[in-house]
């Protein structure tokens, strides 16, 4: 499901990048699930990861955005920064109750993250979850980066 | 037996397997694998082999790194993984332990037998789901607060005892009575505390479950006699850990090891395996907050078990102690702890990591409740929904093999997307009901996940921690009515 044209006040990105919902899969893991998420930039497979994380919590087909939330995340090096981008929120979802759908990130470096994250609180009736989530692992966490584009590896203990 | 994990492994006899040392550089001991033929061609197995290498490279290693029956590709550690390392000059890692600190099983007993609850089950299951709390967003009946949080990290089940969910026998067949000594809330951030703070007496869910089973085999009638256990019996088994706390702690804990580790000079092939040495105040910081999610973990099987009581009691309409719902015992399966064992003849601390791996103490060893002492320490293995747990008591060769340790579940063998390919199509419920198997879950997607068809078959994991004199089969029970998130 596409985004309906509207732009968006961030940093100057196109249109375009903004209008293509980045891409993610789920990989084989005996014990857990395995994410790659996949993005023309960093930006967007940091985007992709988030969404895959609220993806295998929730049917994001139900949750609507209605509300935007800032979150600023510093680590290390990149590998760590995209365990705590991603532990952050699902720190903000267990505490606060809200599920997120839409990632725009809008500044990233390999120890800085800033995005800005939509979704709406929490509904019995409408949302239908999924899996709990425990965390975000550092377990085989990769960032590939090169001309064609950007894929990020991590691992959730669910 | 693939060629690649033939040549790697060593037979030693038909239970056990050694990775030699020399399989990959860094190892600091050999990997030890405890598992039958079968159980080693599942899939998974190559990867979790890796993680034993990997941890088997732990600074302060002692005897080997081992892996139980069940094991099976996890996240640094295998799950079903076991390692010690010298307190002296040894390291400890949140690896070791896993996100869900002090995940474990409790079970109760009654005097019902399947007779008579087979009329009411529906009923039961139902009203058990509605008493516990289940499933994700699911929150507490109880509100905890700052003062309150601080005594059940400090005190564990006993808070929950002095607060009135259950007896201070329960606590006496609770593994360290319910309560870790060493708990230090100091070392716990703000976010473990803002985690947890509405989850308390809550289930959870993945694979996180609560039981009604029949005893349908009894293998050793002295130790089942001491545990009040009899065919045909009734009993409830509960499966969940310390919830977001215990995630929080992990998170908040590998954060700071991997900078500290540096400082250390401590490298290691997967991050996942950070550690620092167990005396540092890093490794003391953690301990610490382990042990307060580790008491976590105990208070929330506390309160949960009342719950379960307070269910029959409504549904049967007699008070529990009537009913017979006494706890049978309760074992952590991920958690580290400081012990004492024979390492090259002499007597040495450790510190034992055990992740996916419940202790197993055999008969006459002090720790175990007196009333057990002539049989051993009760392990509990839950398998998966369709099939059937174990009771076993503690070995005759665990202290010697494996740090007092055994198997703890029946382990995954299909990811969760190969399960659910596997089964789409199927009504899991319905197949389940039409085995006799009443599920209530939150979550009717997770239930493909979590099917028979996702695990290994515990039968063939307790068998071979039997053969290999680490545990002791007594009971097996099969589950009538389960209760999921």
């Amino acid at each position: 499901m596409g985004v309906q044209g509207k732009p968006c006040q961030y940093n100057g990105k196109g249109d375009a990048a903004y209008l293509m919902p980045p891409t993610y899969r789920y990989l084989r893991h005996t014990g857990e699930v395995a994410v790659r998420a996949s993005g023309a930039d960093l930006a967007e497979a940091m985007a992709g990861a988030a969404q895959a994380l609220f993806g295998v919590m929730v049917d994001l087909r139900g949750v609507r955005v209605r509300r935007w939330m800032e979150v600023t995340v510093r680590s290390t090096d990149l590998e760590a920064l995209l365990v705590e981008w991603l532990n952050e929120l699902l720190f903000r979802w267990e505490t606060g109750g809200v599920l997120l759908r839409r990632f725009v990130v809008e500044e990233v470096s390999p120890t800085r993250l800033r995005a800005r994250c939509g979704g709406e609180p929490y509904s019995e009736g409408r949302h239908h979850l999924k899996l709990d989530v425990k965390a975000a692992t550092y377990h085989r966490t990769r960032v590939l980066q090169s001309e064609h584009g950007c894929t990020a590896y991590v691992i959730l203990d669910v | 037996m693939s060629v690649k994990r033939g040549m790697a492994l060593e037979r030693i006899d038909d239970y056990r397997w050694r990775l030699p040392q020399s399989w990959r550089p860094g190892m600091r001991a050999p990997g030890l694998v405890f598992a039958d033929a079968a159980l080693l061609e599942q899939e998974g197995g190559e990867e979790a082999l890796e993680q034993v290498a990997n941890v088997a490279c732990l600074p302060g290693i002692v005897g080997a790194s081992m892996a139980m029956p069940d094991f099976h590709w996890g996240y640094g550690f295998p799950v079903g993984g076991v390692a010690a390392t010298t307190v002296e000059d040894g390291v400890v890692s949140p690896g070791g332990v896993g996100f869900d600190i002090n995940c474990g099983v409790r079970l109760l007993r009654t005097s019902l037998t399947m007779e008579e609850v087979q009329p009411r089950l529906e009923e039961l299951v139902n009203t058990l789901f509605a008493h516990v709390p289940v499933g994700v967003g699911a929150s507490s009946h109880l509100r905890l607060t700052p003062a309150d949080m601080e005594a059940v990290l400090v005190r564990g089940a006993r808070w929950a005892v002095e607060h009135g969910y259950g007896t201070e026998e329960d606590l006496e067949t609770t593994e360290d009575q319910g309560c870790i000594a060493g708990a230090d809330p100091g070392s716990v951030g703000p976010r473990p505390r803002q985690r947890g703070a509405s989850q308390l007496g809550t289930l959870g869910a993945g694979n996180h479950f609560l039981e009604v089973q029949v005893v349908d085999q009894v293998y050793d009638q002295e130790a089942a006699k001491s545990m009040g256990i009899t065919e045909g019996q009734v009993t409830v088994l509960i499966h969940c850990g310390s919830r977001g706390f215990g995630h929080q702690v992990c998170e908040d804990s590998l954060k700071r090891m991997g900078p500290a580790a540096e400082r250390y000079h401590i490298r290691l092939p997967d991050r996942q395996l950070a550690s620092v040495p167990v005396r540092s105040p890093e490794g003391q910081a953690y301990l610490g907050a382990m042990r307060c999610a580790a008491n976590f973990a105990w208070a929330n099987r506390q309160v949960i078990a009342h719950h379960v009581r307070e269910a029959f009691q409504r549904v049967f309409d007699q008070d529990w102690r009537q009913l017979g719902l006494e706890q049978v015992y309760d074992v952590s399966h991920n958690i580290a702890k400081l012990e004492t064992h024979v390492v090259d003849g002499q007597p040495r601390e450790v510190c034992v990591h055990r992740k996916g791996a419940t202790r197993s103490l055999p008969p006459g060893h002090p720790e175990v409740p007196e009333r057990y002492r002539a049989v051993g320490q009760p392990v509990l293995i839950p398998g998966d929904m369709g099939r059937y747990s174990f009771v076993a008591v503690g070995g005759p060769l665990a202290m010697e093999r494996s740090f007092g340790s055994t198997c703890h579940g029946a382990g995954r063998q299909r990811s969760r997307g190969a399960a659910k390919r596997l089964l789409r199509g199927h009504d899991v419920r319905e197949e389940l009901r039409a085995e006799g198997v009443l599920v209530r879950s939150r979550s009717a997607g997770l239930l493909a996940e979590e099917a028979p068809a996702a695990y290994k078959d515990v039968a063939q994991v307790v068998e071979v921690a039997h053969q290999a004199g680490l545990s002791t089969k007594v009971a097996r029970m099969r589950p009538r009515g389960v209760v999921k998130g």
